[in-house]
């Protein structure tokens, strides 16, 4: 079953860091691939879970850094060596260790720039809107709550299916569409008769409890 | 499930055998700590004390801006500064003002990668007043040009004059070195931040709150993607952070040390200079973070278990700069430059010149700290801000020292003279407190002061 409106995908809410590293493995696990875990802090292992290995930015900041001390270095050799050379002190035109000092500051300088403009490249921000931000409490994502969103562009995803298997990982709450665009509300995924049937099949003792914690 | 929570219990017993839990913050969970901090943003209301503060602050402020526009008008003779002691209080300031920085850098960065998880609650406090004390750095520097508004020459630019900065001078290495260290720890103290304005965007309630924290948040969603790049991103800064603060100092001690002035050609120079800010800077830390906790009712953050690994701090470095003291004149005595070894004599001996200042200088770097040593003291608030206030004095008399006593007697006795600082001198020191304190305040009504996404 393809879904009728554009869809972002399904989201479900967790309440504590264990539930949400467990709920995402069970998902890699199950096939899933397009999926995305939100969390206020980094938590251990759920990038690693999320199917995340190595961040790409440490390449771009010794990239930077290179540029950055090899260009700073080629500034002060053709201005004191080649464009206007000066006898200052007797040193030579290539005077390399007065050089050091801004060789070394512009390989710090364009490296953490690079960190910062490589962080906002890899990850696309700022960015304007985002589909989750659609989604009611999502507002908690910063401050203690957790979530889950399998993504709609996944090729496994279906919508009957995709909510069983998210209802199945014990969510606090029901499994919540996330539309693409403002174009309605958000709403529980097809209609509360799901819910009920799935209900039963819930294996959880501690459904109860994360009601209490509600 | 199971054993994640015994793992975590083991983890917090293994924390509390070894004195941690007194840094972590107290009977507070995640929803908690981002009510306490934002709501300082967001909810507490903007009572008589902080508008109070802020108008003297802000009064100072003014203060400052009338003198630079004096200065401007009439040049820099207005202050003390001639031959031969041409560097005075500017020079004096500035040194100070960017050793306060170092502190913030070192809280930030170093403990970063030495996984000291303690700096969580003071790094941003710590983080600002770097910014805001290399805001006044900078300024000392660029006034004191003579021509301020021809201050891009200092920069490589192809010109109309076919000119060049000289690399081969400190001076030089100096303006890359400050505005370099200025623009990584905004990013570092930015960077930061992020996840911080995401949730106070989440959390205000009005709707020009919203806005200008969502931008300030650049449409962070705490994506666990985001915060894998995130990390790393954090952690190079900090690593990048970490020698970029020791050279900063080491470079402007260069500014002594490369030059043959008896009293500045000294190779301890580069450790003596950064063992000195961060001296000074700690003391800051201190004198910020004791209101504040007050103030704020933060005093399940900052403990006052954090104010004491900070006093201890204080100490090392009180002892590693009076080691710097002593090797000074230590080399001095046993070398045979005659000029280097009168100058540093008359530092100790010249009461009619400046040994009033040196002495007084090793009363408050030297002596005061000491009483640091007693455990009961290191956790007493009124004895932290009385030897901070007084590290803070002694690390300027420090650099008075250094740069006046220096060129007050160079070489030829002919070319001796005394510097007599005028009013317009500490009105200038005094101005740029106004600058720091204001830009302060601001951040504390504004931005969120502890960090929060760490904190959980």
């Amino acid at each position: 079953m393809k879904p009728q409106a554009p869809l972002h995908g399904l989201i479900v809410e967790f309440t504590t860091p264990e539930d949400i590293l467990r709920a995402t493995q069970q998902t890699w696990q199950a096939g899933y691939r397009r999926v995305d875990a939100y969390a206020p802090y980094p938590v251990e292992g759920l990038a690693a879970a999320i199917g995340l290995k190595r961040s790409p930015i440490p390449s771009l900041v010794l990239m930077g850094g290179l540029v950055g001390a090899a260009s700073g270095f080629a500034m002060q050799f053709y201005s004191m060596a080649v464009d206007y050379p000066f006898n200052a002190g007797g040193r030579p035109r290539n005077s390399w260790p007065v050089f050091i000092p801004i060789t070394f500051e512009m390989l710090i300088l364009v490296a953490s720039v690079s960190a910062l403009l490589g962080l906002l490249f890899v990850t696309g921000l700022p960015q304007l809107h985002h589909p989750v931000f659609y989604v009611p409490g999502f507002d908690r994502a910063s401050q203690d709550r957790f979530f889950l969103c399998i993504e709609a562009t996944d090729a496994k995803f279906d919508l009957k299916e995709t909510s069983r298997f998210l209802l199945l990982l014990n969510p606090l709450g029901p499994v919540v569409e996330v539309p693409r665009d403002s174009l309605g509300p958000p709403r529980p995924a097809t209609g509360a008769a799901l819910h009920g049937a799935i209900a039963e099949e819930r294996i959880s003792p501690q459904v109860g409890e994360q009601e209490q914690q509600r | 499930m199971n054993g994640l929570s015994a793992l975590a219990a083991a983890k917090s017993n293994e924390e509390r055998a070894l004195g941690l839990d007194d840094y972590i913050p107290r009977g507070q969970d995640c929803s908690s700590i981002s009510e306490q901090i934002s709501n300082v943003v967001l909810a507490r209301p903007t009572g008589w004390g902080f508008l109070t503060s802020l108008g003297i602050s802000t009064s100072v402020l003014m203060l400052f801006t009338a003198v630079i526009v004096y200065l401007l008008m009439t040049g820099v003779g207005i202050w003390g500064i001639d031959i031969p002691v041409a560097w005075g209080f500017t020079i004096t300031n500035f040194v100070w003002w960017i050793g306060i920085g170092h502190a913030g850098t070192l809280i930030s960065a170093i403990l970063l990668l030495l996984h000291q998880k303690w700096r969580t609650p003071i790094n941003r406090i710590s983080e600002a007043m770097t910014i805001f004390a290399l805001m006044c750095a900078g300024m000392f520097p660029l006034l004191h040009l003579g021509r301020p508004w021809f201050f891009y020459w200092l920069a490589p630019y192809p010109n109309t004059m076919h000119l060049w900065p000289q690399f081969r001078s400190a001076l030089v290495w100096d303006v890359f070195a400050v505005s370099t260290y200025f623009l990584v720890s905004l990013i570092f103290w930015y960077l930061g931040m992020i996840p911080d304005m995401a949730t106070l965007r989440d959390r205000s309630r009005s709707r020009v709150g919203r806005v200008t924290y969502g931008v300030l948040a650049l449409g962070w969603r705490n994506s666990a993607r985001h915060w894998h790049l995130y990390e790393s991103a954090y952690l190079l800064l900090g690593g990048l952070a970490t020698p970029l603060v020791v050279s900063v100092h080491s470079v402007v001690s260069s500014d002594f040390a490369i030059s043959n002035v008896p009293g500045w050609h000294e190779t301890v120079f580069p450790p003596y200079f950064v063992a000195g800010a961060i001296f000074s800077g700690f003391a800051m830390v201190i004198l910020l973070c004791v209101p504040i906790r007050h103030i704020y009712r933060l005093k399940d953050f900052i403990t006052i278990s954090h104010l004491e690994v900070m006093a201890r701090i204080l100490l090392v470095t009180s002892l590693l700069t009076s080691f710097g003291y002593l090797s000074e004149q230590t080399f001095s005595w046993y070398g045979h430059d005659k000029p280097e070894h009168y100058v540093y004599l008359n530092r100790l001996i010249g009461f009619d010149q400046y040994a009033l200042v040196v002495w007084g200088l090793v009363f408050c770097n030297t002596i005061a700290p000491q009483i640091l040593w007693f455990p009961r003291l290191r956790r007493n608030e009124w004895v932290l801000v009385a030897v901070s206030l007084l590290v803070l004095l002694g690390m300027w008399l420090e650099r008075y020292a250094i740069i006046v006593t220096s060129l007050h007697r160079d070489y030829l006795p002919s070319s001796w003279g005394m510097f007599q600082p005028t009013i317009w001198d500490f009105l200038t020191l005094f101005g740029s407190m106004g600058l720091f304190a204001s830009a302060f305040l601001v951040f504390a009504r504004l931005l969120p002061m502890l960090s929060m996404s760490e904190g959980r």
